[in-house]
């Protein structure tokens, strides 16, 4: 069993080395399909584990390579128990769907090796961040794949716009890690370990409510970076400028995924600090919907799921933030499912369309890609909340916990009603700008079906998110059994949607507001594309402004500061030490070099007044 | 007056010669008689070998005096070689001439 | 008594050779003074029983080795006077001056620490072909090899500068 788990880890990292020196001399589809086969084959084995979980046998794991910190303790070691087996099995099945995928829509592409190589390393550091055993090793999961994520968003680096987006990424991510570290201080200065086991296990005794509070706070800073929650969603929008196999991977299989995981882990500690708990959910839902009004203005199909992403997210947070762990967390994987598809859909179209990213410029692809019409149907109405696909369990279900806790709550699981319309209302904007309605095809331009290697992940996770969601439904929450043990282990204590016809009727009002949202965008765009480019849209089409406010804020800010530093204290200071040193050598040496004379005898005579002066120290020595 | 030779007369002999040899090493530009100089080094250490071998009644004083005319050896059959090649380019046998290497 | 002679007569002959070498203006009589040096510590090899030691002296120092240095003098044509002016400011003073010290230092030093009276256990040694040899290639076989090995090294680098030619070819 250890060796299977610890085996399912490495295989990633072991395609990710390989590909990593011999990849760029393979040809293609090879280091595709060996990155396929190592993502896949790390699935099979995550999948055998999760079922002997199933069935009854081991439910907790924990496998130490070795000490790695000793002086603090820290080891380097892996926990897998129901969490963390779903969160595997959900990175490398999905992430292998899109490793396939990644096959056919890299086509051409020359650096098709390296971006495998990549592919691979996100997969390895997502999988470390989930089962790490303590805060060092999610740590270090974490600042992985925060590099990942920056080397594949930009990895068309020959455009400024992928590498400015990398490098907004990672800086913005930058910050989220500074609350993540400042937490782990904190709990390591509290607990003295970073272990899982002992920090969680003494929490309820040992952390006070403000303590608790001052350290989830630090952690949803980190998770909100990592996340893309208000206000540092920034970066997510432009990661767009990745290929979009690597959208899909970021938004839907990690990355974004590891901010909801963490809370979830870490649940204890939100759940002993309530006001942070009740930050959390407020984040989500007011990121839930900011991020889908801005998604309902936009015209890059990527973007608006890119939006609808952050939105999603915002779902998941409010989840983890209400205490329903389990709600959150499927909803996490439900949205892998729908995702993942949605993003290689829109993939495909755009490989059909021929880079075409602009919906005004769509229109009538249903008869040209039906393949790719029919899986992003299914999900379109996942994501809208549609029973019985995948979203609609999964959403309901947070919506259902958050409405049970009452108070102040209710407001919370108002505007996720609300934002579960907007939802329904964009994702069919776009659904009819793309496939309904007439061509507005650029000319030259000739929409095809995508191969076949791109066309079957689509439609095994069409499959996905249909069913997906059947695994937790309130009549047999079967995710729910599977998944309590590991938050029991950790004394957590989740919420539960309230009993009796409630859940009924909420849920009878929130596929009405699909419904709704459905309805409305089918009225207002089945047949044309009204101009959308004024006023209240145009302010929503460019995000509420919220860049061109950072930049003037920080960004130029920073880069005065910068280039200040630049001329003054790095070319004077630390360039003037450099070179200081260099002259101050250069001197020492002019006046050093009549020293050496050329006389083989002056150095003769040198040795001798070395010798004279051993013999003299040996002599005081022997006590002459 | 019963005066025995005691290795001390030959260690103060051996001190005696290897002073001998470092003036015609410091003193003397022949690169030849520089040679002969530390041969002459060497030839009073191996003196100090054999006596204090004889003092301690151990043998290995005279094994390392063969090490160290092994060494001698082959050190002078480089260092001739040397010195005839250098003296083919440049025509001298004096080390003050060759002074390239000079700071 | 037999040795006290020997060694008053021999060390004389040892310093007036040694002295002879270095003050001599002509290589040749430096050569030859050397070589009296060698043949007086071989004289004292026998003194201080070692037999074998003095053979090989007289027959691979005072033979083989001095008689490629008369070699090599004779090949590059320095047999002829030498000007013994000095041309390094401070050379001749300081040399003479360090060399007194040290020579001080190592008799003052010695004076005190060769006369210890020890008396070491077991027999007196004899170097005699048979116990060298079964010392050198019982517990000295390795450093024996090796000194083999750096022969063959110094052979081969000879060769090699015997055939490097003046404008950097090689031969």
């Amino acid at each position: 069993m250890e060796t299977l788990i610890t085996l399912a880890l490495l295989l990633p990292l072991a395609g990710f080395t390989f590909l990593a020196f011999f990849g760029t001399r393979l040809p293609e589809p090879w280091p595709g399909v060996i990155a396929t086969t190592t993502a896949g084959l790390s699935f099979v084995l995550a999948l055998i584990a999760g079922l002997d979980v199933i069935g009854g046998g081991t439910e907790r794991l924990t496998v130490t390579w070795f000490e790695w910190l000793p002086a603090l303790g820290v080891e380097a070691s892996f926990l897998y128990d129901p969490l963390s087996v779903l969160m595997t099995l959900v990175v490398t099945g999905v992430g292998s769907l899109i490793h396939a995928y990644s096959i056919g829509y890299m086509h051409g592409d020359e650096r098709y090796g390296r971006f495998f190589a990549y592919m691979n390393l996100f997969l390895f550091s997502m999988l470390t961040l989930v089962t790490g055993s303590n805060f060092a090793v999610l740590f270090v999961g974490w600042e992985l794949v925060g590099l990942s994520s920056y080397l594949l968003i930009s990895f068309w680096f020959e455009r400024p716009t992928a590498a400015a987006a990398g490098k907004k990424a990672f800086v913005v991510n930058r910050i989220g890690d500074v609350g993540f570290l400042v937490a782990l201080m904190l709990i390591f200065n509290t607990f003295g370990t970073l272990a899982f086991d002992a920090v969680f296990g003494e929490a309820p005794a040992a952390l006070g409510t403000g303590l608790a509070t001052g350290i989830t706070l630090m952690l949803l800073l980190g998770a909100a970076g990592k996340s893309a929650q208000l206000p540092l969603y920034v970066w997510l929008p432009d990661a767009m400028e990745g290929p979009t196999p690597v959208s899909a991977l970021i938004h839907a299989a990690t990355m974004v995924t590891a901010g909801v995981y963490m809370v979830a882990r870490t649940g204890i500690l939100f759940e002993l600090a309530p006001v942070s708990a009740g930050v959390v959910a407020t984040v989500g839902a007011a990121t839930a919907l900011f991020a889908a009004t801005i998604a309902v203005a936009q015209f890059d199909i990527k973007r608006v799921l890119a939006y609808s992403t952050i939105s999603q997210l915002g779902y998941m947070f409010m989840g983890v933030g209400a205490a329903a762990h389990v709600a959150g967390v499927f909803h996490l994987m439900t949205h892998a499912f729908f995702k993942a598809l949605l993003f290689l859909g829109a993939g495909s179209v755009i490989h059909g369309m021929a880079g075409q990213q602009d919906m005004r410029k769509m229109g009538g692809l249903a008869r040209v890609m039906p393949w790719t019409f029919a899986t992003m149907a299914v999900a379109w109405l996942a994501i809208s909340g549609i029973p019985p696909f995948a979203g609609f369990w999964s959403k309901d279900e947070i919506l259902a916990v958050v409405f049970g806790r009452g108070g102040g709550w209710t407001v919370l699981w108002a505007i996720g009603l609300f934002t579960a319309l907007l939802t329904a209302f964009y994702m069919t904007r776009m659904m009819w700008m793309t496939f309904g309605g007439k061509a507005r095809w650029d000319d030259g331009v000739h929409p095809h079906e995508s191969p076949r290697v791109m066309v079957v992940p689509l439609a095994v996770l069409g499959v996905l998110s249909v069913v997906g969601g059947l695994i937790n439904t309130p009549f047999k929450p079967t995710l729910e059994h599977f998944l309590e043990p590991a938050f029991e282990a950790f004394h957590v204590h989740l919420a539960h949607p309230p009993e009796g016809a409630t859940p009924w009727v909420l849920a009878f009002v929130s596929i009405a507001a699909g419904l709704i949202g459905i309805a409305a965008a089918t009225a207002r765009y089945r047949s044309r594309v009204p101009d959308e480019e004024r006023g209240a849209w145009k302010l929503l089409n460019r995000g509420y402004y919220v860049d061109d406010a950072y930049a003037a804020a920080f960004v130029v800010g920073g880069g005065a500061a910068a280039r200040w530093a630049a001329a003054s204290f790095d070319q004077k200071g630390i360039d003037g030490a450099v070179n200081g040193v260099a002259r101050l050598t250069g001197a020492v040496a002019r006046r050093l070099r009549p020293l050496q004379t050329g006389f083989v005898r002056s150095y003769a005579v040198a040795v001798l007044v070395g010798t004279v002066g051993l013999l003299a120290w040996f002599m005081t020595r022997g006590g002459f | 007056m019963d005066l025995t030779v005691t290795p001390g007369w030959y260690m103060a002999l051996a001190s005696v010669l290897f002073v001998i040899g470092g003036a015609g090493l410091l003193l003397r530009r022949n690169a030849l008689v520089m040679f002969m100089s530390v041969e002459l080094m060497l030839n009073a250490v191996n003196l100090t070998f054999v006596a204090a071998g004889r003092e301690l009644n151990v043998l290995d004083g005279q094994i390392s005096v063969f090490f160290v005319m092994v060494v001698a050896a082959a050190e002078v059959v480089v260092g001739l070689a040397i010195i005839v090649a250098v003296f083919r380019r440049r025509a001298t046998a004096s080390v003050d001439e060759l002074a390239e290497l000079k700071g | 008594m037999v040795e006290l002679v020997l060694f008053v007569i021999f060390a004389i002959c040892a310093l007036f050779g040694a002295v002879t070498m270095v003050w001599a203006r002509n290589p040749v009589y430096s050569a030859l003074g050397l070589m009296l040096t060698m043949f007086s510590l071989a004289v004292f090899y026998v003194s201080n029983a070692g037999h074998f030691v003095a053979v090989v002296q007289v027959i691979v120092y005072a033979g083989a080795v001095m008689t490629l240095f008369l070699f090599v003098i004779m090949l590059i044509g320095v047999d002829k006077a030498e000007d013994r002016s000095e041309t390094l400011p401070l050379q001749r003073p300081a040399a003479l001056v360090l060399l007194a010290l040290f020579a001080a230092g190592v008799l003052v030093a010695g004076a005190r620490a060769w006369t210890t009276g020890y008396t070491a256990p077991g027999e007196a040694v004899n170097g005699t072909i048979e116990a060298i040899g079964s010392r050198l290639f019982d517990t000295w076989l390795l450093p024996f090899e090796v000194t083999a090995l750096l022969l063959i090294i110094a052979a081969a680098g000879t060769i090699a500068l015997a055939f490097f030619r003046g404008d950097g070819e090689e031969g």
